[in-house]
Protein backbone atom coordinates (compact mmCIF):
# COMPACT_ATOMS: atom_id res chain seq x y z
CA UNK A 1 0.00 0.00 0.00
CA UNK A 2 2.85 2.52 0.37
CA UNK A 3 4.99 3.86 -2.08
CA UNK A 4 8.85 4.30 -2.45
CA UNK A 5 9.41 7.90 -2.73
CA UNK A 6 13.06 9.08 -3.75
CA UNK A 7 14.40 12.67 -2.27
CA UNK A 8 17.04 14.46 -3.47
CA UNK A 9 18.79 17.44 -2.10
CA UNK A 10 19.53 20.26 -4.62
CA UNK A 11 20.89 23.67 -3.65
CA UNK A 12 18.93 26.59 -4.56
CA UNK A 13 21.37 27.84 -7.65
CA UNK A 14 20.48 27.56 -11.45
CA UNK A 15 21.12 24.43 -13.20
CA UNK A 16 21.03 22.08 -9.93
CA UNK A 17 17.67 20.67 -11.19
CA UNK A 18 18.71 19.31 -14.56
CA UNK A 19 22.29 17.27 -13.68
CA UNK A 20 19.93 14.19 -11.38
CA UNK A 21 17.39 14.36 -14.35
CA UNK A 22 19.69 14.06 -16.89
CA UNK A 23 21.54 10.98 -14.96
CA UNK A 24 18.16 9.29 -15.03
CA UNK A 25 17.73 9.84 -18.50
CA UNK A 26 20.60 8.49 -19.22
CA UNK A 27 20.04 5.42 -17.39
CA UNK A 28 16.67 5.21 -19.36
CA UNK A 29 14.66 5.70 -16.37
CA UNK A 30 11.16 7.41 -16.55
CA UNK A 31 10.05 9.63 -13.39
CA UNK A 32 6.81 9.11 -12.93
CA UNK A 33 6.01 12.47 -11.35
CA UNK A 34 8.41 15.30 -9.45
CA UNK A 35 7.61 17.61 -7.27
CA UNK A 36 9.86 20.11 -5.41
CA UNK A 37 9.58 21.97 -1.75
CA UNK A 38 12.47 24.89 -1.40
CA UNK A 39 13.78 27.67 0.76
CA UNK A 40 15.80 30.48 0.05
CA UNK A 41 18.87 28.57 0.40
CA UNK A 42 18.40 24.49 -0.85
CA UNK A 43 15.25 22.64 -2.16
CA UNK A 44 13.94 18.92 -1.73
CA UNK A 45 13.55 17.23 -4.63
CA UNK A 46 10.93 14.05 -4.77
CA UNK A 47 10.11 11.53 -7.05
CA UNK A 48 8.29 8.86 -8.03
CA UNK A 49 9.55 5.88 -10.00
CA UNK A 50 8.96 2.69 -11.22
CA UNK A 51 12.63 1.23 -10.70
CA UNK A 52 13.71 3.22 -7.51
CA UNK A 53 16.22 1.27 -6.40
CA UNK A 54 18.16 1.30 -8.90
CA UNK A 55 17.46 5.08 -8.99
CA UNK A 56 18.66 5.70 -6.19
CA UNK A 57 21.76 3.80 -7.27
CA UNK A 58 22.12 6.32 -10.53
CA UNK A 59 21.82 8.90 -8.58
CA UNK A 60 24.25 8.30 -6.29
CA UNK A 61 26.42 7.40 -8.70
CA UNK A 62 26.30 11.17 -9.71
CA UNK A 63 26.86 12.37 -6.26
CA UNK A 64 23.76 12.97 -5.16
CA UNK A 65 22.35 12.21 -1.75
CA UNK A 66 19.24 10.78 -1.77
CA UNK A 67 16.63 9.28 0.70
CA UNK A 68 13.97 6.50 0.18
CA UNK A 69 10.99 7.35 2.27
CA UNK A 70 7.47 5.83 2.03
CA UNK A 71 4.50 7.58 1.02
CA UNK A 72 0.71 6.78 0.33
CA UNK A 73 -0.91 7.78 -2.94
CA UNK A 74 -4.19 8.14 -2.95
CA UNK A 75 -6.94 8.15 -6.32
CA UNK A 76 -9.72 10.75 -6.30
CA UNK A 77 -11.63 11.92 -8.34
CA UNK A 78 -10.62 14.92 -10.45
CA UNK A 79 -13.59 17.31 -9.42
CA UNK A 80 -14.04 20.41 -6.97
CA UNK A 81 -14.32 18.56 -3.53
CA UNK A 82 -12.22 15.38 -4.22
CA UNK A 83 -9.48 16.32 -2.26
CA UNK A 84 -11.42 18.27 0.97
CA UNK A 85 -13.24 14.98 1.44
CA UNK A 86 -9.82 13.19 1.81
CA UNK A 87 -8.34 15.76 4.28
CA UNK A 88 -11.39 15.84 5.89
CA UNK A 89 -10.99 12.37 6.78
CA UNK A 90 -7.24 12.56 7.90
CA UNK A 91 -8.19 15.32 10.33
CA UNK A 92 -10.80 14.01 12.11
CA UNK A 93 -8.58 10.70 12.32
CA UNK A 94 -6.21 13.27 14.14
CA UNK A 95 -3.41 12.57 11.57
CA UNK A 96 -0.82 15.12 10.84
CA UNK A 97 0.55 15.54 7.25
CA UNK A 98 3.95 16.19 6.62
CA UNK A 99 3.48 17.42 3.15
CA UNK A 100 1.66 16.17 -0.03
CA UNK A 101 1.40 17.18 -3.29
CA UNK A 102 -1.12 15.93 -6.47
CA UNK A 103 -1.00 14.59 -9.53
CA UNK A 104 -2.68 13.49 -12.85
CA UNK A 105 -1.48 11.13 -15.81
CA UNK A 106 -3.92 13.10 -17.73
CA UNK A 107 -6.00 10.02 -19.79
CA UNK A 108 -8.37 9.85 -16.77
CA UNK A 109 -10.78 11.91 -15.06
CA UNK A 110 -8.46 10.83 -11.67
CA UNK A 111 -5.90 12.53 -9.94
CA UNK A 112 -3.25 10.98 -7.69
CA UNK A 113 -2.66 12.90 -4.00
CA UNK A 114 0.38 11.79 -2.52
CA UNK A 115 0.87 12.07 1.66
CA UNK A 116 3.92 11.90 3.44
CA UNK A 117 2.78 11.16 7.29
CA UNK A 118 5.03 10.33 10.27
CA UNK A 119 3.77 6.86 10.09
CA UNK A 120 1.61 6.16 7.18
CA UNK A 121 0.54 2.24 8.53
CA UNK A 122 -2.79 3.40 10.63
CA UNK A 123 -3.60 6.41 8.68
CA UNK A 124 -4.00 3.90 5.38
CA UNK A 125 -6.10 1.56 7.68
CA UNK A 126 -8.40 4.39 8.58
CA UNK A 127 -8.53 5.48 4.97
CA UNK A 128 -9.18 2.33 3.89
CA UNK A 129 -11.52 1.27 6.66
CA UNK A 130 -13.50 5.15 5.14
CA UNK A 131 -13.76 3.70 2.24
CA UNK A 132 -11.31 5.68 0.37
CA UNK A 133 -8.77 3.72 -2.24
CA UNK A 134 -5.30 3.73 -1.53
CA UNK A 135 -3.32 2.78 -4.57
CA UNK A 136 -0.62 0.11 -4.10
CA UNK A 137 2.16 0.99 -6.01
CA UNK A 138 1.99 -1.99 -9.20
CA UNK A 139 -1.95 0.44 -9.49
CA UNK A 140 0.35 3.13 -9.38
CA UNK A 141 3.30 2.40 -11.77
CA UNK A 142 0.82 0.57 -14.65
CA UNK A 143 -1.25 3.63 -14.89
CA UNK A 144 1.57 5.36 -15.14
CA UNK A 145 2.85 3.72 -18.68
CA UNK B 1 71.91 63.89 20.03
CA UNK B 2 69.72 63.99 17.58
CA UNK B 3 66.52 63.54 18.96
CA UNK B 4 64.02 64.08 15.86
CA UNK B 5 60.56 63.94 16.90
CA UNK B 6 59.36 67.46 16.69
CA UNK B 7 60.68 67.49 13.29
CA UNK B 8 56.99 65.44 12.40
CA UNK B 9 54.87 66.84 14.50
CA UNK B 10 54.66 64.29 17.68
CA UNK B 11 55.05 65.69 20.78
CA UNK B 12 57.70 64.35 23.32
CA UNK B 13 55.74 62.00 26.12
CA UNK B 14 58.19 61.91 29.35
CA UNK B 15 56.28 58.26 29.79
CA UNK B 16 58.01 57.42 26.73
CA UNK B 17 61.88 58.06 27.42
CA UNK B 18 62.59 54.20 27.02
CA UNK B 19 61.23 54.49 23.29
CA UNK B 20 64.67 56.45 22.82
CA UNK B 21 67.39 54.50 24.72
CA UNK B 22 70.73 54.57 23.16
CA UNK B 23 71.01 51.11 21.50
CA UNK B 24 73.55 50.30 23.38
CA UNK B 25 71.78 50.70 26.81
CA UNK B 26 68.59 48.88 25.10
CA UNK B 27 71.19 46.16 24.25
CA UNK B 28 72.05 45.97 27.73
CA UNK B 29 68.62 46.26 29.50
CA UNK B 30 67.74 43.79 27.57
CA UNK B 31 70.05 41.21 27.60
CA UNK B 32 69.91 41.52 31.45
CA UNK B 33 66.42 40.84 31.60
CA UNK B 34 66.16 38.07 29.26
CA UNK B 35 68.73 36.77 31.48
CA UNK B 36 66.21 37.36 34.33
CA UNK B 37 63.44 35.99 32.88
CA UNK B 38 64.85 32.72 31.67
CA UNK B 39 66.02 32.25 35.29
CA UNK B 40 62.05 32.60 36.57
CA UNK B 41 61.11 30.63 33.91
CA UNK B 42 63.58 27.88 34.61
CA UNK B 43 63.14 28.22 38.74
CA UNK B 44 59.62 28.40 38.76
CA UNK B 45 57.67 27.02 35.37
CA UNK B 46 58.04 23.08 35.56
CA UNK B 47 57.22 22.96 30.98
CA UNK B 48 60.39 25.60 31.07
CA UNK B 49 62.81 23.74 32.97
CA UNK B 50 61.91 20.41 31.35
CA UNK B 51 62.51 22.02 27.68
CA UNK B 52 65.14 23.51 28.49
CA UNK B 53 66.78 19.95 30.52
CA UNK B 54 65.95 18.53 27.23
CA UNK B 55 68.51 20.93 25.49
CA UNK B 56 71.09 20.92 27.51
CA UNK B 57 70.61 24.74 28.44
CA UNK B 58 70.46 26.62 31.87
CA UNK B 59 69.76 30.16 31.93
CA UNK B 60 73.87 30.77 32.72
CA UNK B 61 74.48 29.89 29.03
CA UNK B 62 72.85 33.65 27.88
CA UNK B 63 75.87 35.48 27.73
CA UNK B 64 74.64 37.51 24.87
CA UNK B 65 71.41 37.84 23.23
CA UNK B 66 72.41 35.90 20.54
CA UNK B 67 72.15 33.18 22.54
CA UNK B 68 68.59 33.12 22.76
CA UNK B 69 68.30 31.12 20.05
CA UNK B 70 69.64 28.24 22.58
CA UNK B 71 66.39 28.32 24.58
CA UNK B 72 63.13 26.24 23.53
CA UNK B 73 60.09 27.73 21.34
CA UNK B 74 57.49 27.82 22.93
CA UNK B 75 53.56 27.28 20.78
CA UNK B 76 50.33 28.44 21.70
CA UNK B 77 49.64 24.18 22.30
CA UNK B 78 51.98 24.72 25.36
CA UNK B 79 49.14 27.05 26.72
CA UNK B 80 46.18 24.94 25.57
CA UNK B 81 48.10 21.36 27.57
CA UNK B 82 49.47 23.45 30.89
CA UNK B 83 45.74 24.99 31.01
CA UNK B 84 44.72 26.82 33.45
CA UNK B 85 47.57 27.84 35.42
CA UNK B 86 50.20 25.36 34.52
CA UNK B 87 53.06 28.70 33.30
CA UNK B 88 52.34 30.54 36.47
CA UNK B 89 55.75 31.13 37.19
CA UNK B 90 54.17 32.71 40.45
CA UNK B 91 51.49 31.69 43.02
CA UNK B 92 47.85 32.67 42.47
CA UNK B 93 48.47 35.32 45.44
CA UNK B 94 50.54 37.66 43.58
CA UNK B 95 47.94 37.42 40.44
CA UNK B 96 45.57 40.24 40.09
CA UNK B 97 44.29 40.31 36.56
CA UNK B 98 43.35 37.16 34.13
CA UNK B 99 42.41 37.10 30.58
CA UNK B 100 41.65 34.29 28.39
CA UNK B 101 41.42 34.14 24.89
CA UNK B 102 39.98 31.66 22.47
CA UNK B 103 42.04 28.55 21.93
CA UNK B 104 42.25 25.75 19.50
CA UNK B 105 39.88 23.30 21.45
CA UNK B 106 37.12 25.31 22.79
CA UNK B 107 38.95 25.58 26.13
CA UNK B 108 40.19 29.06 25.99
CA UNK B 109 44.28 29.86 26.53
CA UNK B 110 44.37 31.66 29.98
CA UNK B 111 46.99 34.64 30.52
CA UNK B 112 47.90 36.39 33.73
CA UNK B 113 49.58 39.39 35.32
CA UNK B 114 50.64 40.52 38.99
CA UNK B 115 50.75 43.57 40.09
CA UNK B 116 53.66 44.90 38.14
CA UNK B 117 52.93 43.51 35.27
CA UNK B 118 49.43 45.40 34.49
CA UNK B 119 52.17 48.40 35.63
CA UNK B 120 54.70 47.32 32.52
CA UNK B 121 51.17 46.98 30.03
CA UNK B 122 49.52 49.75 31.29
CA UNK B 123 53.65 51.70 30.13
CA UNK B 124 53.09 50.27 26.93
CA UNK B 125 49.57 51.46 26.20
CA UNK B 126 50.80 54.85 27.35
CA UNK B 127 53.27 54.72 25.22
CA UNK B 128 51.06 53.00 22.14
CA UNK B 129 48.64 56.01 22.92
CA UNK B 130 51.85 59.15 23.06
CA UNK B 131 53.05 57.73 19.92
CA UNK B 132 49.18 57.77 17.84
CA UNK B 133 49.70 61.31 18.99
CA UNK B 134 47.23 61.07 21.81
CA UNK B 135 48.06 62.48 25.47
CA UNK B 136 46.09 64.73 28.01
CA UNK B 137 43.28 66.86 26.95
CA UNK B 138 42.50 64.18 24.73
CA UNK B 139 39.01 62.19 24.75
CA UNK B 140 39.65 58.79 24.10
CA UNK B 141 36.68 56.47 22.56
CA UNK B 142 38.04 53.09 23.85
CA UNK B 143 35.50 50.65 21.40
CA UNK B 144 37.35 47.52 22.31
CA UNK B 145 35.53 44.94 24.28
CA UNK B 146 36.02 45.27 27.58
CA UNK B 147 35.92 41.49 29.20
CA UNK B 148 38.22 38.21 28.73
CA UNK B 149 39.34 39.73 25.90
CA UNK B 150 42.54 41.41 26.51
CA UNK B 151 41.42 44.69 23.78
CA UNK B 152 39.39 46.65 26.26
CA UNK B 153 40.83 46.82 29.66
CA UNK B 154 44.52 47.23 27.74
CA UNK B 155 43.73 50.27 25.89
CA UNK B 156 41.60 51.64 28.67
CA UNK B 157 44.55 51.80 31.84
CA UNK B 158 46.90 53.12 29.23
CA UNK B 159 44.37 55.56 28.19
CA UNK B 160 43.16 56.23 31.93
CA UNK B 161 47.41 56.64 32.67
CA UNK B 162 48.43 58.77 29.66
CA UNK B 163 46.10 61.17 31.47
CA UNK B 164 43.20 61.41 28.57
CA UNK B 165 39.96 61.33 29.31
CA UNK B 166 38.27 57.77 28.56
CA UNK B 167 35.08 56.60 27.93
CA UNK B 168 34.93 52.93 28.49
CA UNK B 169 32.20 52.16 25.48
CA UNK B 170 33.37 48.83 24.83
CA UNK B 171 31.98 46.87 21.53
CA UNK B 172 28.67 47.33 19.73
CA UNK B 173 25.88 49.50 19.57
CA UNK B 174 26.93 51.44 16.89
CA UNK B 175 24.30 54.46 17.08
CA UNK B 176 24.74 55.24 20.22
CA UNK B 177 28.67 55.46 19.32
CA UNK B 178 28.27 57.61 16.93
CA UNK B 179 26.17 60.13 19.36
CA UNK B 180 28.72 59.58 22.20
CA UNK B 181 31.94 60.18 19.21
CA UNK B 182 29.37 63.84 18.42
CA UNK B 183 28.22 64.94 21.64
CA UNK B 184 31.49 63.83 23.80
CA UNK B 185 33.48 65.58 20.97
CA UNK B 186 35.56 62.70 20.99
CA UNK B 187 38.76 63.46 19.93
CA UNK B 188 40.33 59.71 19.13
CA UNK B 189 38.84 56.14 19.01
CA UNK B 190 40.44 52.54 19.92
CA UNK B 191 38.74 49.86 18.24
CA UNK B 192 39.52 47.35 15.19
CA UNK B 193 39.79 49.00 12.32
CA UNK B 194 36.46 47.09 10.43
CA UNK B 195 34.65 47.84 13.22
CA UNK B 196 35.73 51.88 12.08
CA UNK B 197 34.67 51.61 8.91
CA UNK B 198 31.06 50.15 9.74
CA UNK B 199 30.85 53.17 12.33
CA UNK B 200 31.89 55.63 9.06
CA UNK B 201 28.88 54.08 6.89
CA UNK B 202 26.42 53.94 9.81
CA UNK B 203 27.38 57.58 10.56
CA UNK B 204 26.56 58.32 7.19
CA UNK B 205 23.14 56.59 7.03
CA UNK B 206 22.31 58.99 10.35
CA UNK B 207 23.46 61.95 8.65
CA UNK B 208 26.47 62.55 10.32
CA UNK B 209 30.21 63.04 8.69
CA UNK B 210 32.56 61.81 10.53
CA UNK B 211 34.93 64.29 8.65
CA UNK B 212 33.43 67.53 10.27
CA UNK B 213 33.43 65.70 14.28
CA UNK B 214 36.78 66.37 16.28
CA UNK B 215 38.04 63.34 15.98
CA UNK B 216 41.61 62.84 14.58
CA UNK B 217 42.98 59.79 15.63
CA UNK B 218 42.24 56.16 15.47
CA UNK B 219 44.22 53.22 17.56
CA UNK B 220 43.54 50.28 15.17
CA UNK B 221 44.38 47.19 16.14
CA UNK B 222 43.31 42.96 16.72
CA UNK B 223 42.42 42.20 13.32
CA UNK B 224 44.78 42.16 9.80
CA UNK B 225 44.23 45.26 7.56
CA UNK B 226 46.41 47.27 4.62
CA UNK B 227 47.19 50.51 3.23
CA UNK B 228 44.32 50.67 1.52
CA UNK B 229 41.92 50.62 4.66
CA UNK B 230 43.90 53.12 5.88
CA UNK B 231 43.49 55.57 2.80
CA UNK B 232 39.80 55.04 2.98
CA UNK B 233 39.92 55.27 6.85
CA UNK B 234 42.08 58.68 6.73
CA UNK B 235 40.04 60.28 3.90
CA UNK B 236 36.15 59.29 4.74
CA UNK B 237 36.84 59.77 8.98
CA UNK B 238 39.23 63.03 8.35
CA UNK B 239 41.69 61.32 10.48
CA UNK B 240 45.01 59.39 11.01
CA UNK B 241 45.03 56.11 11.40
CA UNK B 242 47.48 54.28 13.75
CA UNK B 243 47.55 50.16 13.49
CA UNK B 244 48.62 49.06 17.05
CA UNK B 245 49.77 45.18 17.31
CA UNK B 246 49.99 42.65 20.57
CA UNK B 247 48.70 39.22 21.33
CA UNK B 248 46.87 37.82 24.87
CA UNK B 249 49.89 35.56 25.24
CA UNK B 250 52.86 38.09 25.19
CA UNK B 251 50.66 40.40 27.10
CA UNK B 252 47.59 41.98 25.43
CA UNK B 253 47.92 45.09 23.09
CA UNK B 254 50.71 47.27 23.77
CA UNK B 255 53.47 45.03 22.27
CA UNK B 256 54.02 47.40 19.11
CA UNK B 257 52.42 50.48 17.63
CA UNK B 258 53.30 52.71 14.78
CA UNK B 259 54.40 56.88 15.04
CA UNK B 260 53.35 59.69 13.39
CA UNK B 261 55.73 58.32 10.40
CA UNK B 262 53.14 55.39 9.88
CA UNK B 263 55.86 53.38 8.28
CA UNK B 264 55.47 50.15 10.42
CA UNK B 265 55.02 49.38 14.45
CA UNK B 266 58.13 50.44 16.57
CA UNK B 267 58.08 46.83 19.42
CA UNK B 268 58.44 47.83 22.65
CA UNK B 269 61.60 46.02 22.73
CA UNK B 270 62.74 47.00 26.13
CA UNK B 271 59.84 44.33 27.02
CA UNK B 272 59.62 42.27 24.61
CA UNK B 273 62.42 40.67 22.29
CA UNK B 274 61.70 40.25 18.72
CA UNK B 275 63.01 37.61 16.43
CA UNK B 276 62.49 36.82 12.82
CA UNK B 277 62.30 32.99 12.42
CA UNK B 278 61.87 30.67 9.59
CA UNK B 279 58.99 29.00 9.91
CA UNK B 280 60.05 25.85 8.63
CA UNK B 281 63.18 25.56 9.83
CA UNK B 282 63.41 27.66 13.17
CA UNK B 283 66.14 28.91 12.19
CA UNK B 284 67.01 32.84 13.12
CA UNK B 285 66.94 35.26 9.96
CA UNK B 286 68.54 38.55 9.86
CA UNK B 287 67.02 42.01 10.19
CA UNK B 288 65.14 42.98 7.24
CA UNK B 289 64.03 39.25 6.04
CA UNK B 290 60.62 37.90 6.03
CA UNK B 291 59.58 35.26 8.55
CA UNK B 292 58.02 34.33 11.78
CA UNK B 293 57.82 36.73 14.55
CA UNK B 294 59.05 35.40 17.60
CA UNK B 295 58.73 37.23 21.05
CA UNK B 296 60.35 36.57 24.43
CA UNK B 297 58.87 38.95 27.53
CA UNK B 298 61.97 40.41 29.09
CA UNK B 299 59.73 41.38 32.34
CA UNK B 300 56.48 39.54 32.87
CA UNK B 301 56.37 38.32 36.21
CA UNK B 302 53.03 36.14 36.38
CA UNK B 303 53.70 34.31 33.19
CA UNK B 304 57.12 34.80 31.35
CA UNK B 305 56.88 33.26 27.21
CA UNK B 306 60.03 32.16 26.27
CA UNK B 307 60.52 33.07 22.57
CA UNK B 308 56.86 32.40 21.86
CA UNK B 309 55.73 31.89 18.16
CA UNK B 310 53.28 34.28 16.85
CA UNK B 311 52.74 32.80 13.54
CA UNK B 312 52.63 36.27 12.59
CA UNK B 313 54.43 37.03 9.35
CA UNK B 314 56.76 40.03 9.11
CA UNK B 315 60.45 41.45 9.13
CA UNK B 316 62.56 43.78 11.35
CA UNK B 317 63.21 47.09 9.70
CA UNK B 318 66.59 48.14 10.83
CA UNK B 319 66.08 51.65 9.53
CA UNK B 320 65.82 54.45 11.64
CA UNK B 321 63.27 55.91 11.98
CA UNK B 322 62.43 59.99 11.50
CA UNK B 323 60.28 60.03 15.00
CA UNK B 324 63.60 59.32 16.50
CA UNK B 325 62.40 56.21 18.75
CA UNK B 326 65.72 54.07 18.83
CA UNK B 327 63.25 50.69 19.22
CA UNK B 328 63.17 48.89 16.19
CA UNK B 329 59.87 48.45 14.01
CA UNK B 330 58.40 45.76 11.93
CA UNK B 331 56.00 45.69 9.12
CA UNK B 332 52.65 45.69 9.08
CA UNK B 333 51.64 42.01 9.43
CA UNK B 334 49.59 40.84 6.61
CA UNK B 335 49.38 37.05 6.92
CA UNK B 336 49.98 34.05 9.49
CA UNK B 337 51.40 30.88 9.46
CA UNK B 338 48.42 28.90 10.12
CA UNK B 339 45.27 28.40 9.14
CA UNK B 340 43.97 30.61 11.94
CA UNK B 341 41.84 33.98 11.19
CA UNK B 342 41.23 36.68 12.78
CA UNK B 343 36.91 37.85 12.28
CA UNK B 344 36.28 41.22 14.20
CA UNK B 345 38.90 40.84 16.57
CA UNK B 346 38.35 37.33 17.92
CA UNK B 347 40.81 34.72 16.84
CA UNK B 348 39.07 31.65 15.17
CA UNK B 349 40.31 28.30 14.54
CA UNK B 350 38.66 25.84 12.01
CA UNK B 351 38.89 23.03 15.22
CA UNK B 352 36.66 24.90 16.73
CA UNK B 353 34.11 25.14 13.75
CA UNK B 354 34.85 21.54 13.09
CA UNK B 355 34.22 20.74 17.03
CA UNK B 356 31.06 22.28 16.84
CA UNK B 357 29.80 20.76 13.60
CA UNK B 358 30.98 17.54 15.11
CA UNK B 359 28.65 17.94 18.12
CA UNK B 360 25.29 18.21 15.98
CA UNK B 361 25.87 15.83 13.29
CA UNK B 362 28.34 13.11 15.20
CA UNK B 363 30.46 13.03 12.06
CA UNK B 364 32.18 15.45 10.69
CA UNK B 365 30.75 16.61 7.53
CA UNK B 366 32.85 18.50 4.58
CA UNK B 367 32.72 21.83 5.19
CA UNK B 368 34.33 25.38 3.98
CA UNK B 369 34.34 28.55 6.16
CA UNK B 370 33.76 31.67 3.32
CA UNK B 371 34.62 34.94 4.72
CA UNK B 372 33.78 38.06 3.05
CA UNK B 373 33.30 41.54 4.71
CA UNK B 374 30.40 43.84 4.25
CA UNK B 375 29.84 47.32 5.26
CA UNK B 376 32.90 47.16 6.61
CA UNK B 377 31.61 43.58 8.94
CA UNK B 378 33.55 40.88 8.63
CA UNK B 379 30.89 37.95 7.82
CA UNK B 380 31.74 34.62 8.18
CA UNK B 381 29.52 32.15 5.83
CA UNK B 382 30.00 28.44 6.88
CA UNK B 383 28.63 25.72 4.10
CA UNK B 384 28.53 22.51 5.10
CA UNK B 385 28.04 19.71 2.67
CA UNK B 386 24.84 17.33 3.29
CA UNK B 387 25.47 13.69 4.01
CA UNK B 388 22.84 10.76 3.59
CA UNK B 389 23.20 10.47 7.13
CA UNK B 390 21.44 13.95 8.27
CA UNK B 391 19.60 14.48 4.96
CA UNK B 392 15.79 14.56 5.25
CA UNK B 393 12.80 14.25 2.76
CA UNK B 394 11.60 17.47 5.09
CA UNK B 395 12.11 20.83 4.94
CA UNK B 396 11.16 21.90 8.60
CA UNK B 397 14.19 18.97 9.40
CA UNK B 398 16.50 20.66 7.19
CA UNK B 399 15.95 23.86 8.50
CA UNK B 400 16.32 22.87 12.17
CA UNK B 401 19.47 21.14 11.19
CA UNK B 402 20.79 24.65 9.63
CA UNK B 403 19.85 26.39 12.63
CA UNK B 404 21.07 23.77 15.28
CA UNK B 405 24.79 23.94 13.27
CA UNK B 406 24.43 27.75 13.26
CA UNK B 407 23.93 27.59 16.94
CA UNK B 408 26.39 25.57 17.75
CA UNK B 409 28.84 27.28 16.37
CA UNK B 410 27.99 30.34 17.67
CA UNK B 411 28.22 29.45 20.70
CA UNK B 412 31.45 28.09 20.18
CA UNK B 413 32.52 31.33 19.06
CA UNK B 414 30.41 34.07 20.21
CA UNK B 415 30.23 35.42 16.43
CA UNK B 416 27.17 35.23 14.45
CA UNK B 417 28.05 32.78 11.62
CA UNK B 418 25.39 32.01 8.42
CA UNK B 419 25.41 28.01 7.56
CA UNK B 420 24.68 27.12 4.24
CA UNK B 421 23.59 23.46 3.34
CA UNK B 422 25.16 22.24 0.19
CA UNK B 423 25.26 19.62 -1.94
CA UNK B 424 28.21 16.71 -1.55
CA UNK B 425 31.06 16.93 -3.63
CA UNK B 426 30.98 20.55 -4.26
CA UNK B 427 33.43 21.93 -2.18
CA UNK B 428 36.54 21.56 -4.00
CA UNK B 429 39.02 18.68 -2.86
CA UNK B 430 42.82 19.62 -3.38
CA UNK B 431 44.63 16.56 -2.83
CA UNK B 432 42.04 14.92 -0.99
CA UNK B 433 41.86 17.49 1.34
CA UNK B 434 39.25 20.34 1.28
CA UNK B 435 40.55 23.92 1.15
CA UNK B 436 38.75 24.77 4.59
CA UNK B 437 38.96 28.84 4.15
CA UNK B 438 38.22 31.00 1.18
CA UNK B 439 38.94 34.77 3.01
CA UNK B 440 37.46 37.00 0.28
CA UNK B 441 37.53 40.09 2.53
CA UNK B 442 39.16 42.94 0.96
CA UNK B 443 41.37 44.83 3.20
Amino acid sequence: MKINQLSVFLENKPGQLSEPCRALAKAGINILTLSLADTQQFGIMRLIIRDWAKAKAVLEEAGSVVKITEVVAIEVEDHPGGLADILEAIEHGGFNIEYMYAFTFGREDKAVLVFRFDDPDPVIKMLQDNGISVINGVDLYEQGQ
Amino acid sequence: MAILWNDIGGKFNPACSSDYLPVDQLRTLQLQRLRAVARRAYDRVKMYRKRMDEKSVTPDDIRSLDDITKLPFTVKIDLRDTYPFGLFACGINEVVRLHASSGTTGKPIVVAYTAEDIDVWTSVMVRTFAACGCGQGDIIQNAYGYGLFTGGLGAHYGAEALGATVIPISGGNTDRQIMVMKDFGVTAISCTPSYFIHLIERAGELGVDIRNLPIKAGIFGAEPWTEAMRKYIESAGNIKAYDIYGLSEIIGPGVASECSDQSGLHIFEDHFYPEIIDPETGDPLPDGTEGELVLTTLSKKAMPMIRYRTRDITSIIQEPCPCGRTIRKIRRIGRRTDDMFVIRGVNVFPSQIEEALLAVEGTLPHYQIVLTREKGLDRIDVQVEVSADVFSDEIRLMEDLRAKLARSIERMLNIRVDVRLVEPHTIERSMGKAKRIIDKRVI
